[in-house]
């Protein structure tokens, strides 16, 4: 029997939806997005009138984040994620695909729209130091959003700013809002970059890199936040990192991009201990581990890392891919179910013909 | 003997208006012919400076004391003039974030040579052979001789910083983070590359970094530093399994594993200031098996163990009270 | 996967430099003991400006004794041509040739300083061409434009300063451009716009503050420039003939023959102004820029030498 009219049905419903959340707790909802970046021509160029070029950073990314929930984008430099990351804020708009955040479309919305939208997702930056200006002290830095935004008097703002400071784990409040960010630790530092988003109440926080340069003892510190935050006040997090071991601790699920797509999303410890697109299981095998006894092998894949003005036809991973099969070249596979995860598979995906 | 012996090593930086930095206090290494050794530590620890110590690159508000012995002579003896003639020759260094240090404007050819050149190890057609040579050690092309720095990969750059760092023949390789910015997977093959050397040439390696899984992948033994100090030093295995100071087994506890399902944990506070002399053990203030002596009395390195040192008031006590990193402790 | 940032714990003094104005002064002078010297100089030619009308002795237009008379106890630095006391010209010169100086300064902060930011801040198309007007001016030669200009718009104080404020902005607005346009690309500044931070909040409350600084040294040494514009303006006769500058106090003595007659108090005092006027402003110009950037005083790795000590403590055993 064929099915010649399109299934219909909770079952059928649930496979439609990436992720088989309940559908009023999807925060964030990005599908097939692409990000261009225009190659430099240079002036000759122009003169001459070359055709415009554009490396495809992002080509064709869905995603989805969740209330509460803290999906981790994982990736080698290069990989898009994060381009991802901004263009998901719209700090970049898409050259193709749709942007839904809180069931509304913000693909292409115009500057002075955004300005509303900014007020509900916030960019946790990578670096605490370059992120805080060197020359207002805590308090300015977490009042600035409240004052960009008219929100609340003098006495609320206030109020709104210890509050924040506490919750980010700064306590007391008074300790801290005077200081300027040198007279702070790094560790400090993140926490009132952190803070400052709070301050807002984001619905969606977007890290980049929140704990990577930190010191090895302050990071659980600040990820431990995160998690807790997420927890407490429903926040959705999307968190960009190149550390496996950070993802697989602290994130609900993870998503691994190679050259501007996803090629595996799933439960973070489905993803970490049954791998099942072969780059991710290369990447695995290629972090230490912490034990001495324990020896891994690291599976050394061949050929020059990714280039994104270059990608490879088929399946973008093809000639690097250990298992490469005979139609890994031409045919380019989207993202499936992998069936060995249990009924729970729908929610594992990879993007591999083998699946 | 040890091929290479650090002996009650210190550094002071001169902060100007009567203050000083005591960045190394006091700390002792030992590196056997062909072994790999780590010393890890966190940012200030003093772990590069004890490095930059040894091999006499320290800038001039730096005072030095101590005794640096290579096949048992003290090249720190007299200073810059005792140092130069083992500076690269014997002693090489590949220097934090070197891979984007490399003269933009000569290829690597010609930055492989200028060591060799400038040490009288080898000149023209002669250089040029072992130039060839080295990039073949590392795992480059020869065609990369004639190739600028910036046609090249992260990765492929880390190898020339090490075959350049290898060009005059050095017995011990100093190594400063030398996979930190670098991809997990060219990670890997640096890390591949660093124990093939060790192995082929006979090359003593000591790694500088914070990334403690490197070093339990990498290296035979491993001096923990913390404030100026080493804290613990030993076989990796040791360190990990059964540590004897509460900030080896709190720093692997608060690296994360990528199988494990312990939760990670994590240190509160900061280290001490080091330009002001430290009552008791630097630690204390962050330890969670603090007790009466810390807080005033200094701990020394004692052994704990066949070839495992550690400084720590714990040790003293007769019952073996302390929990390894692997058991999963809690803060 | 960048360099780790060190820890520092809470209660830890910070080891940079405040940014705060009075700790930078406090180091200004405590480390570069020239701008003390600088800043005192401008500060003893700014008092005498502004005391001029009481520390005048004598009036300034009237005959009050021989004329070219030398210097004497009653006229320190002697009298002029028309028997006009030096000394109370010569004050009264500091007072107008400061006011020149630091108006047409003014002038050229306000053009250049707005050229700068919108160049640095806006990029693109808008920096292109305010940096081709730029370039225009700096290639046109200072003093032809100048005499040009004085010649078609008059000589009255009020033009001069226009006139020498319209060739000074260039260098101002190049380097307030590079600075704006260096702390524009900064992390908090793109974070405070993803934050939705308007243009005139993110110049005001975080470009302007890092750019303060720098603005500030390129003053001090513009005001130099801007008086030895005046006074060269003046010596070409292309000054404000009713007013006494120190420029025009040596035009006339050119013109009155007064080296002939030997009469030199009529001419070094003035001369001397301007180059220690020059002097002290180069000096503390010179003192907050070199202040202002302390990759100058970074200690690089050497091979220069560290010191040994003698190893005091207890030996330990070796491993």
């Amino acid at each position: 029997m064929t099915l010649d009219r399109p299934p219909t049905g909770s079952r059928a419903a649930a496979a439609d939806r990436p992720t088989g959340q309940p559908a009023g707790r999807t925060l964030l909802e990005a599908r097939d997005l692409v990000v261009n970046y225009p190659m430099r021509r240079g002036v000759v160029g122009a003169m001459r009138r070359e055709p415009q070029q554009y490396v495809r950073a992002v080509d064709g990314v869905s995603l989805t984040v969740a209330k509460g929930e803290m999906l981790a984008l994982v990736g080698e430099s290069g990989c898009g994620k994060t381009t991802t990351a901004r263009a998901v804020l719209r700090m970049l708009e898409p050259a193709a695909g749709t942007l839904r955040f809180g069931g509304e479309d913000i693909t292409h919305l115009p500057a002075k729209a955004l300005r509303h939208l900014r007020r509900r997702m916030q960019l946790i930056y990578q670096d605490p130091y370059e992120s805080l200006d060197p020359r207002f002290r805590v308090r300015a830095t977490m009042e600035e959003p409240l004052a960009i935004h008219g929100v609340g008097d003098r006495a609320e703002r206030r109020q709104r700013t210890r509050d924040a400071l506490e919750r980010a784990g700064l306590a007391p409040p008074d300790l801290y809002l005077d200081r300027y960010p040198h007279e702070l630790s790094g560790g400090q530092r993140q926490r009132v970059a952190i803070a400052a988003g709070l301050v807002l109440e984001p619905e969606l926080l977007v890290a980049d890199e929140p704990a990577s340069m930190l010191d090895v003892s302050v990071r659980a510190g600040v990820l431990a936040l995160l998690t807790r935050l997420r927890q407490e006040a429903d926040l959705g997090i999307l968190m960009i990192t190149h550390d496996f071991s950070t993802a697989a601790h602290f994130a609900d699920r993870i998503a691994v991009m190679y050259l501007g797509r996803i090629v595996e999303e799933g439960p973070a410890r489905t993803v970490v201990n049954a791998p099942a697109h072969p780059y991710t299981r290369a990447l695995l095998s290629a972090v230490p581990p912490r034990n001495p006894r324990e020896r891994r092998i690291p599976q050394i894949l061949k050929g020059e890392p990714p280039d994104p003005t270059a990608i490879p036809s088929g399946c973008r991973f093809h000639p690097r891919c250990p298992l490469v099969q005979e139609q890994c070249p031409t045919i380019d596979p989207a993202l499936r179910p992998v069936p060995s995860s249990g009924p729970d598979g729908g929610r594992h995906r990879a993007a591999c013909v083998l699946v | 003997m040890s091929l290479l012996e650090v002996r009650d090593l210190h550094v002071w930086f001169d902060l100007g208006h009567d203050r000083e930095l005591h960045a190394v206090q006091g700390v002792d290494l030992a590196l056997d012919q062909g072994e790999r050794v780590g010393l890890v530590g966190e940012s200030g620890c003093g772990k590069t400076t004890t490095i930059l110590a040894v091999m006499g690159l320290l800038p001039p508000n730096a005072s030095v004391a101590g005794e640096v012995l290579l096949d048992g002579e003290n090249v720190l003896r007299r200073g810059e003039e005792t140092v130069v003639a083992h500076r690269w020759t014997d002693l090489a260094m590949v220097f934090q974030g070197a891979m984007n240090a490399l003269n933009p404007v000569k290829t690597v050819g010609w930055q492989l040579r200028e060591p060799m050149e400038l040490h009288g190890v080898a000149s023209g057609a002669k250089a040029a052979a072992r130039a060839r040579e080295l990039l073949g050690l590392v795992g480059l092309p020869a065609s990369a001789a004639d190739r600028y720095p910036h046609e090249f990969s992260g990765g492929m750059r880390q190898r020339a910083t090490i075959a350049m760092a290898l060009a005059c023949d050095p017995k011990v390789l100093l190594a400063d983070e030398p996979t930190t910015a670098l991809d997990v997977m060219v990670q890997a093959q640096i890390l591949q590359l660093l124990v093939e050397l060790t192995e082929r040439l006979g090359l003593t390696l000591l790694l500088v970094t914070h990334d403690l899984p490197v070093v339990a992948q990498l290296c035979q033994r491993a001096a923990v530093m913390y404030a100026g100090a080493v804290a613990e030093v030993g076989p990796i295995d040791q360190l990990y399994h059964q540590p004897r100071h509460p900030y080896t087994r709190l720093l692997f506890a608060a690296t994360p594993d990528i199988y494990g399902e312990d939760d990670v944990q994590w240190i509160r506070g900061a280290p001490p200031r080091l330009d002001r002399p430290i009552p008791g053990c630097p630690f204390q203030p962050r330890c969670d098996r603090a007790f009466e002596p810390c807080p005033t009395e200094r701990p020394q390195l004692q052994v704990v163990g066949p070839a495992h040192h550690a400084a720590c008031h714990l040790n003293d006590l007769d019952s073996e009270v302390q929990p390894s990193a692997g058991a999963g402790s809690r803060a | 996967m960048s360099a780790v940032l060190p820890e520092t714990g809470l209660g830890a003094e910070g080891v940079g430099p405040r940014p705060s104005a009075a700790g930078f002064m406090r180091q200004l002078f405590r480390e570069r003991p020239s701008a003390l010297a600088g800043g005192m100089l401008l500060l003893l030619f700014l008092l005498v400006a502004l005391l001029s009308k009481w520390i005048e002795p004598y009036p300034i237009n009237a005959q009050v004794g021989p004329v070219f008379g030398p210097p004497s106890a009653s006229h320190w630095l002697g009298l002029d041509d028309s028997g006009y006391d030096m000394t109370s010209l010569l004050i009264e010169g500091t007072k107008v040739s400061l006011i020149v100086g630091f108006a047409a300064t003014l002038v050229s902060m306000v053009i250049g300083g707005g050229v700068g930011i919108a160049a640095g801040y806006f990029g693109g198309g808008v920096d292109t061409a305010l940096m081709r007007v730029t370039d225009y001016f700096l290639v046109i030669p200072d003093i032809p434009l100048m005499i040009v200009l004085a010649a078609l718009f008059g000589s009255s104080l009020f033009n001069i300063v226009l006139v020498i404020g319209i060739i000074l902005w260039t260098g101002t607005a190049r380097v307030v451009r590079a600075q704006v346009k260096s702390v524009r690309q900064r992390v908090y500044v793109e974070r405070a716009a993803s934050l939705g931070a308007g243009h005139l909040r993110l110049i005001v409350r975080h470009i302007l503050p890092q750019v303060a600084p720098l603005l500030i040294a390129n003053t001090v040494l513009t005001v130099a420039v801007a008086i030895f514009d005046e006074t060269a303006l003046s010596f070409l006769g292309l000054g404000d003939p009713t007013k006494v500058t120190w420029g025009s106090i040596i035009e006339h003595a050119f013109d009155r023959s007064a080296i002939s007659v030997g009469a030199w108090w009529t001419l070094v005092p003035a001369g001397l102004c301007v180059s220690v006027l020059t002097i002290g402003c180069y000096l503390l110009g010179q003192a907050i820029e070199d202040t202002l950037n302390p990759r100058l005083k970074v200690a690089h790795l050497s091979t220069r030498g560290f010191r040994l000590r003698p190893l005091v403590g207890t030996g330990r055993q070796t491993l």
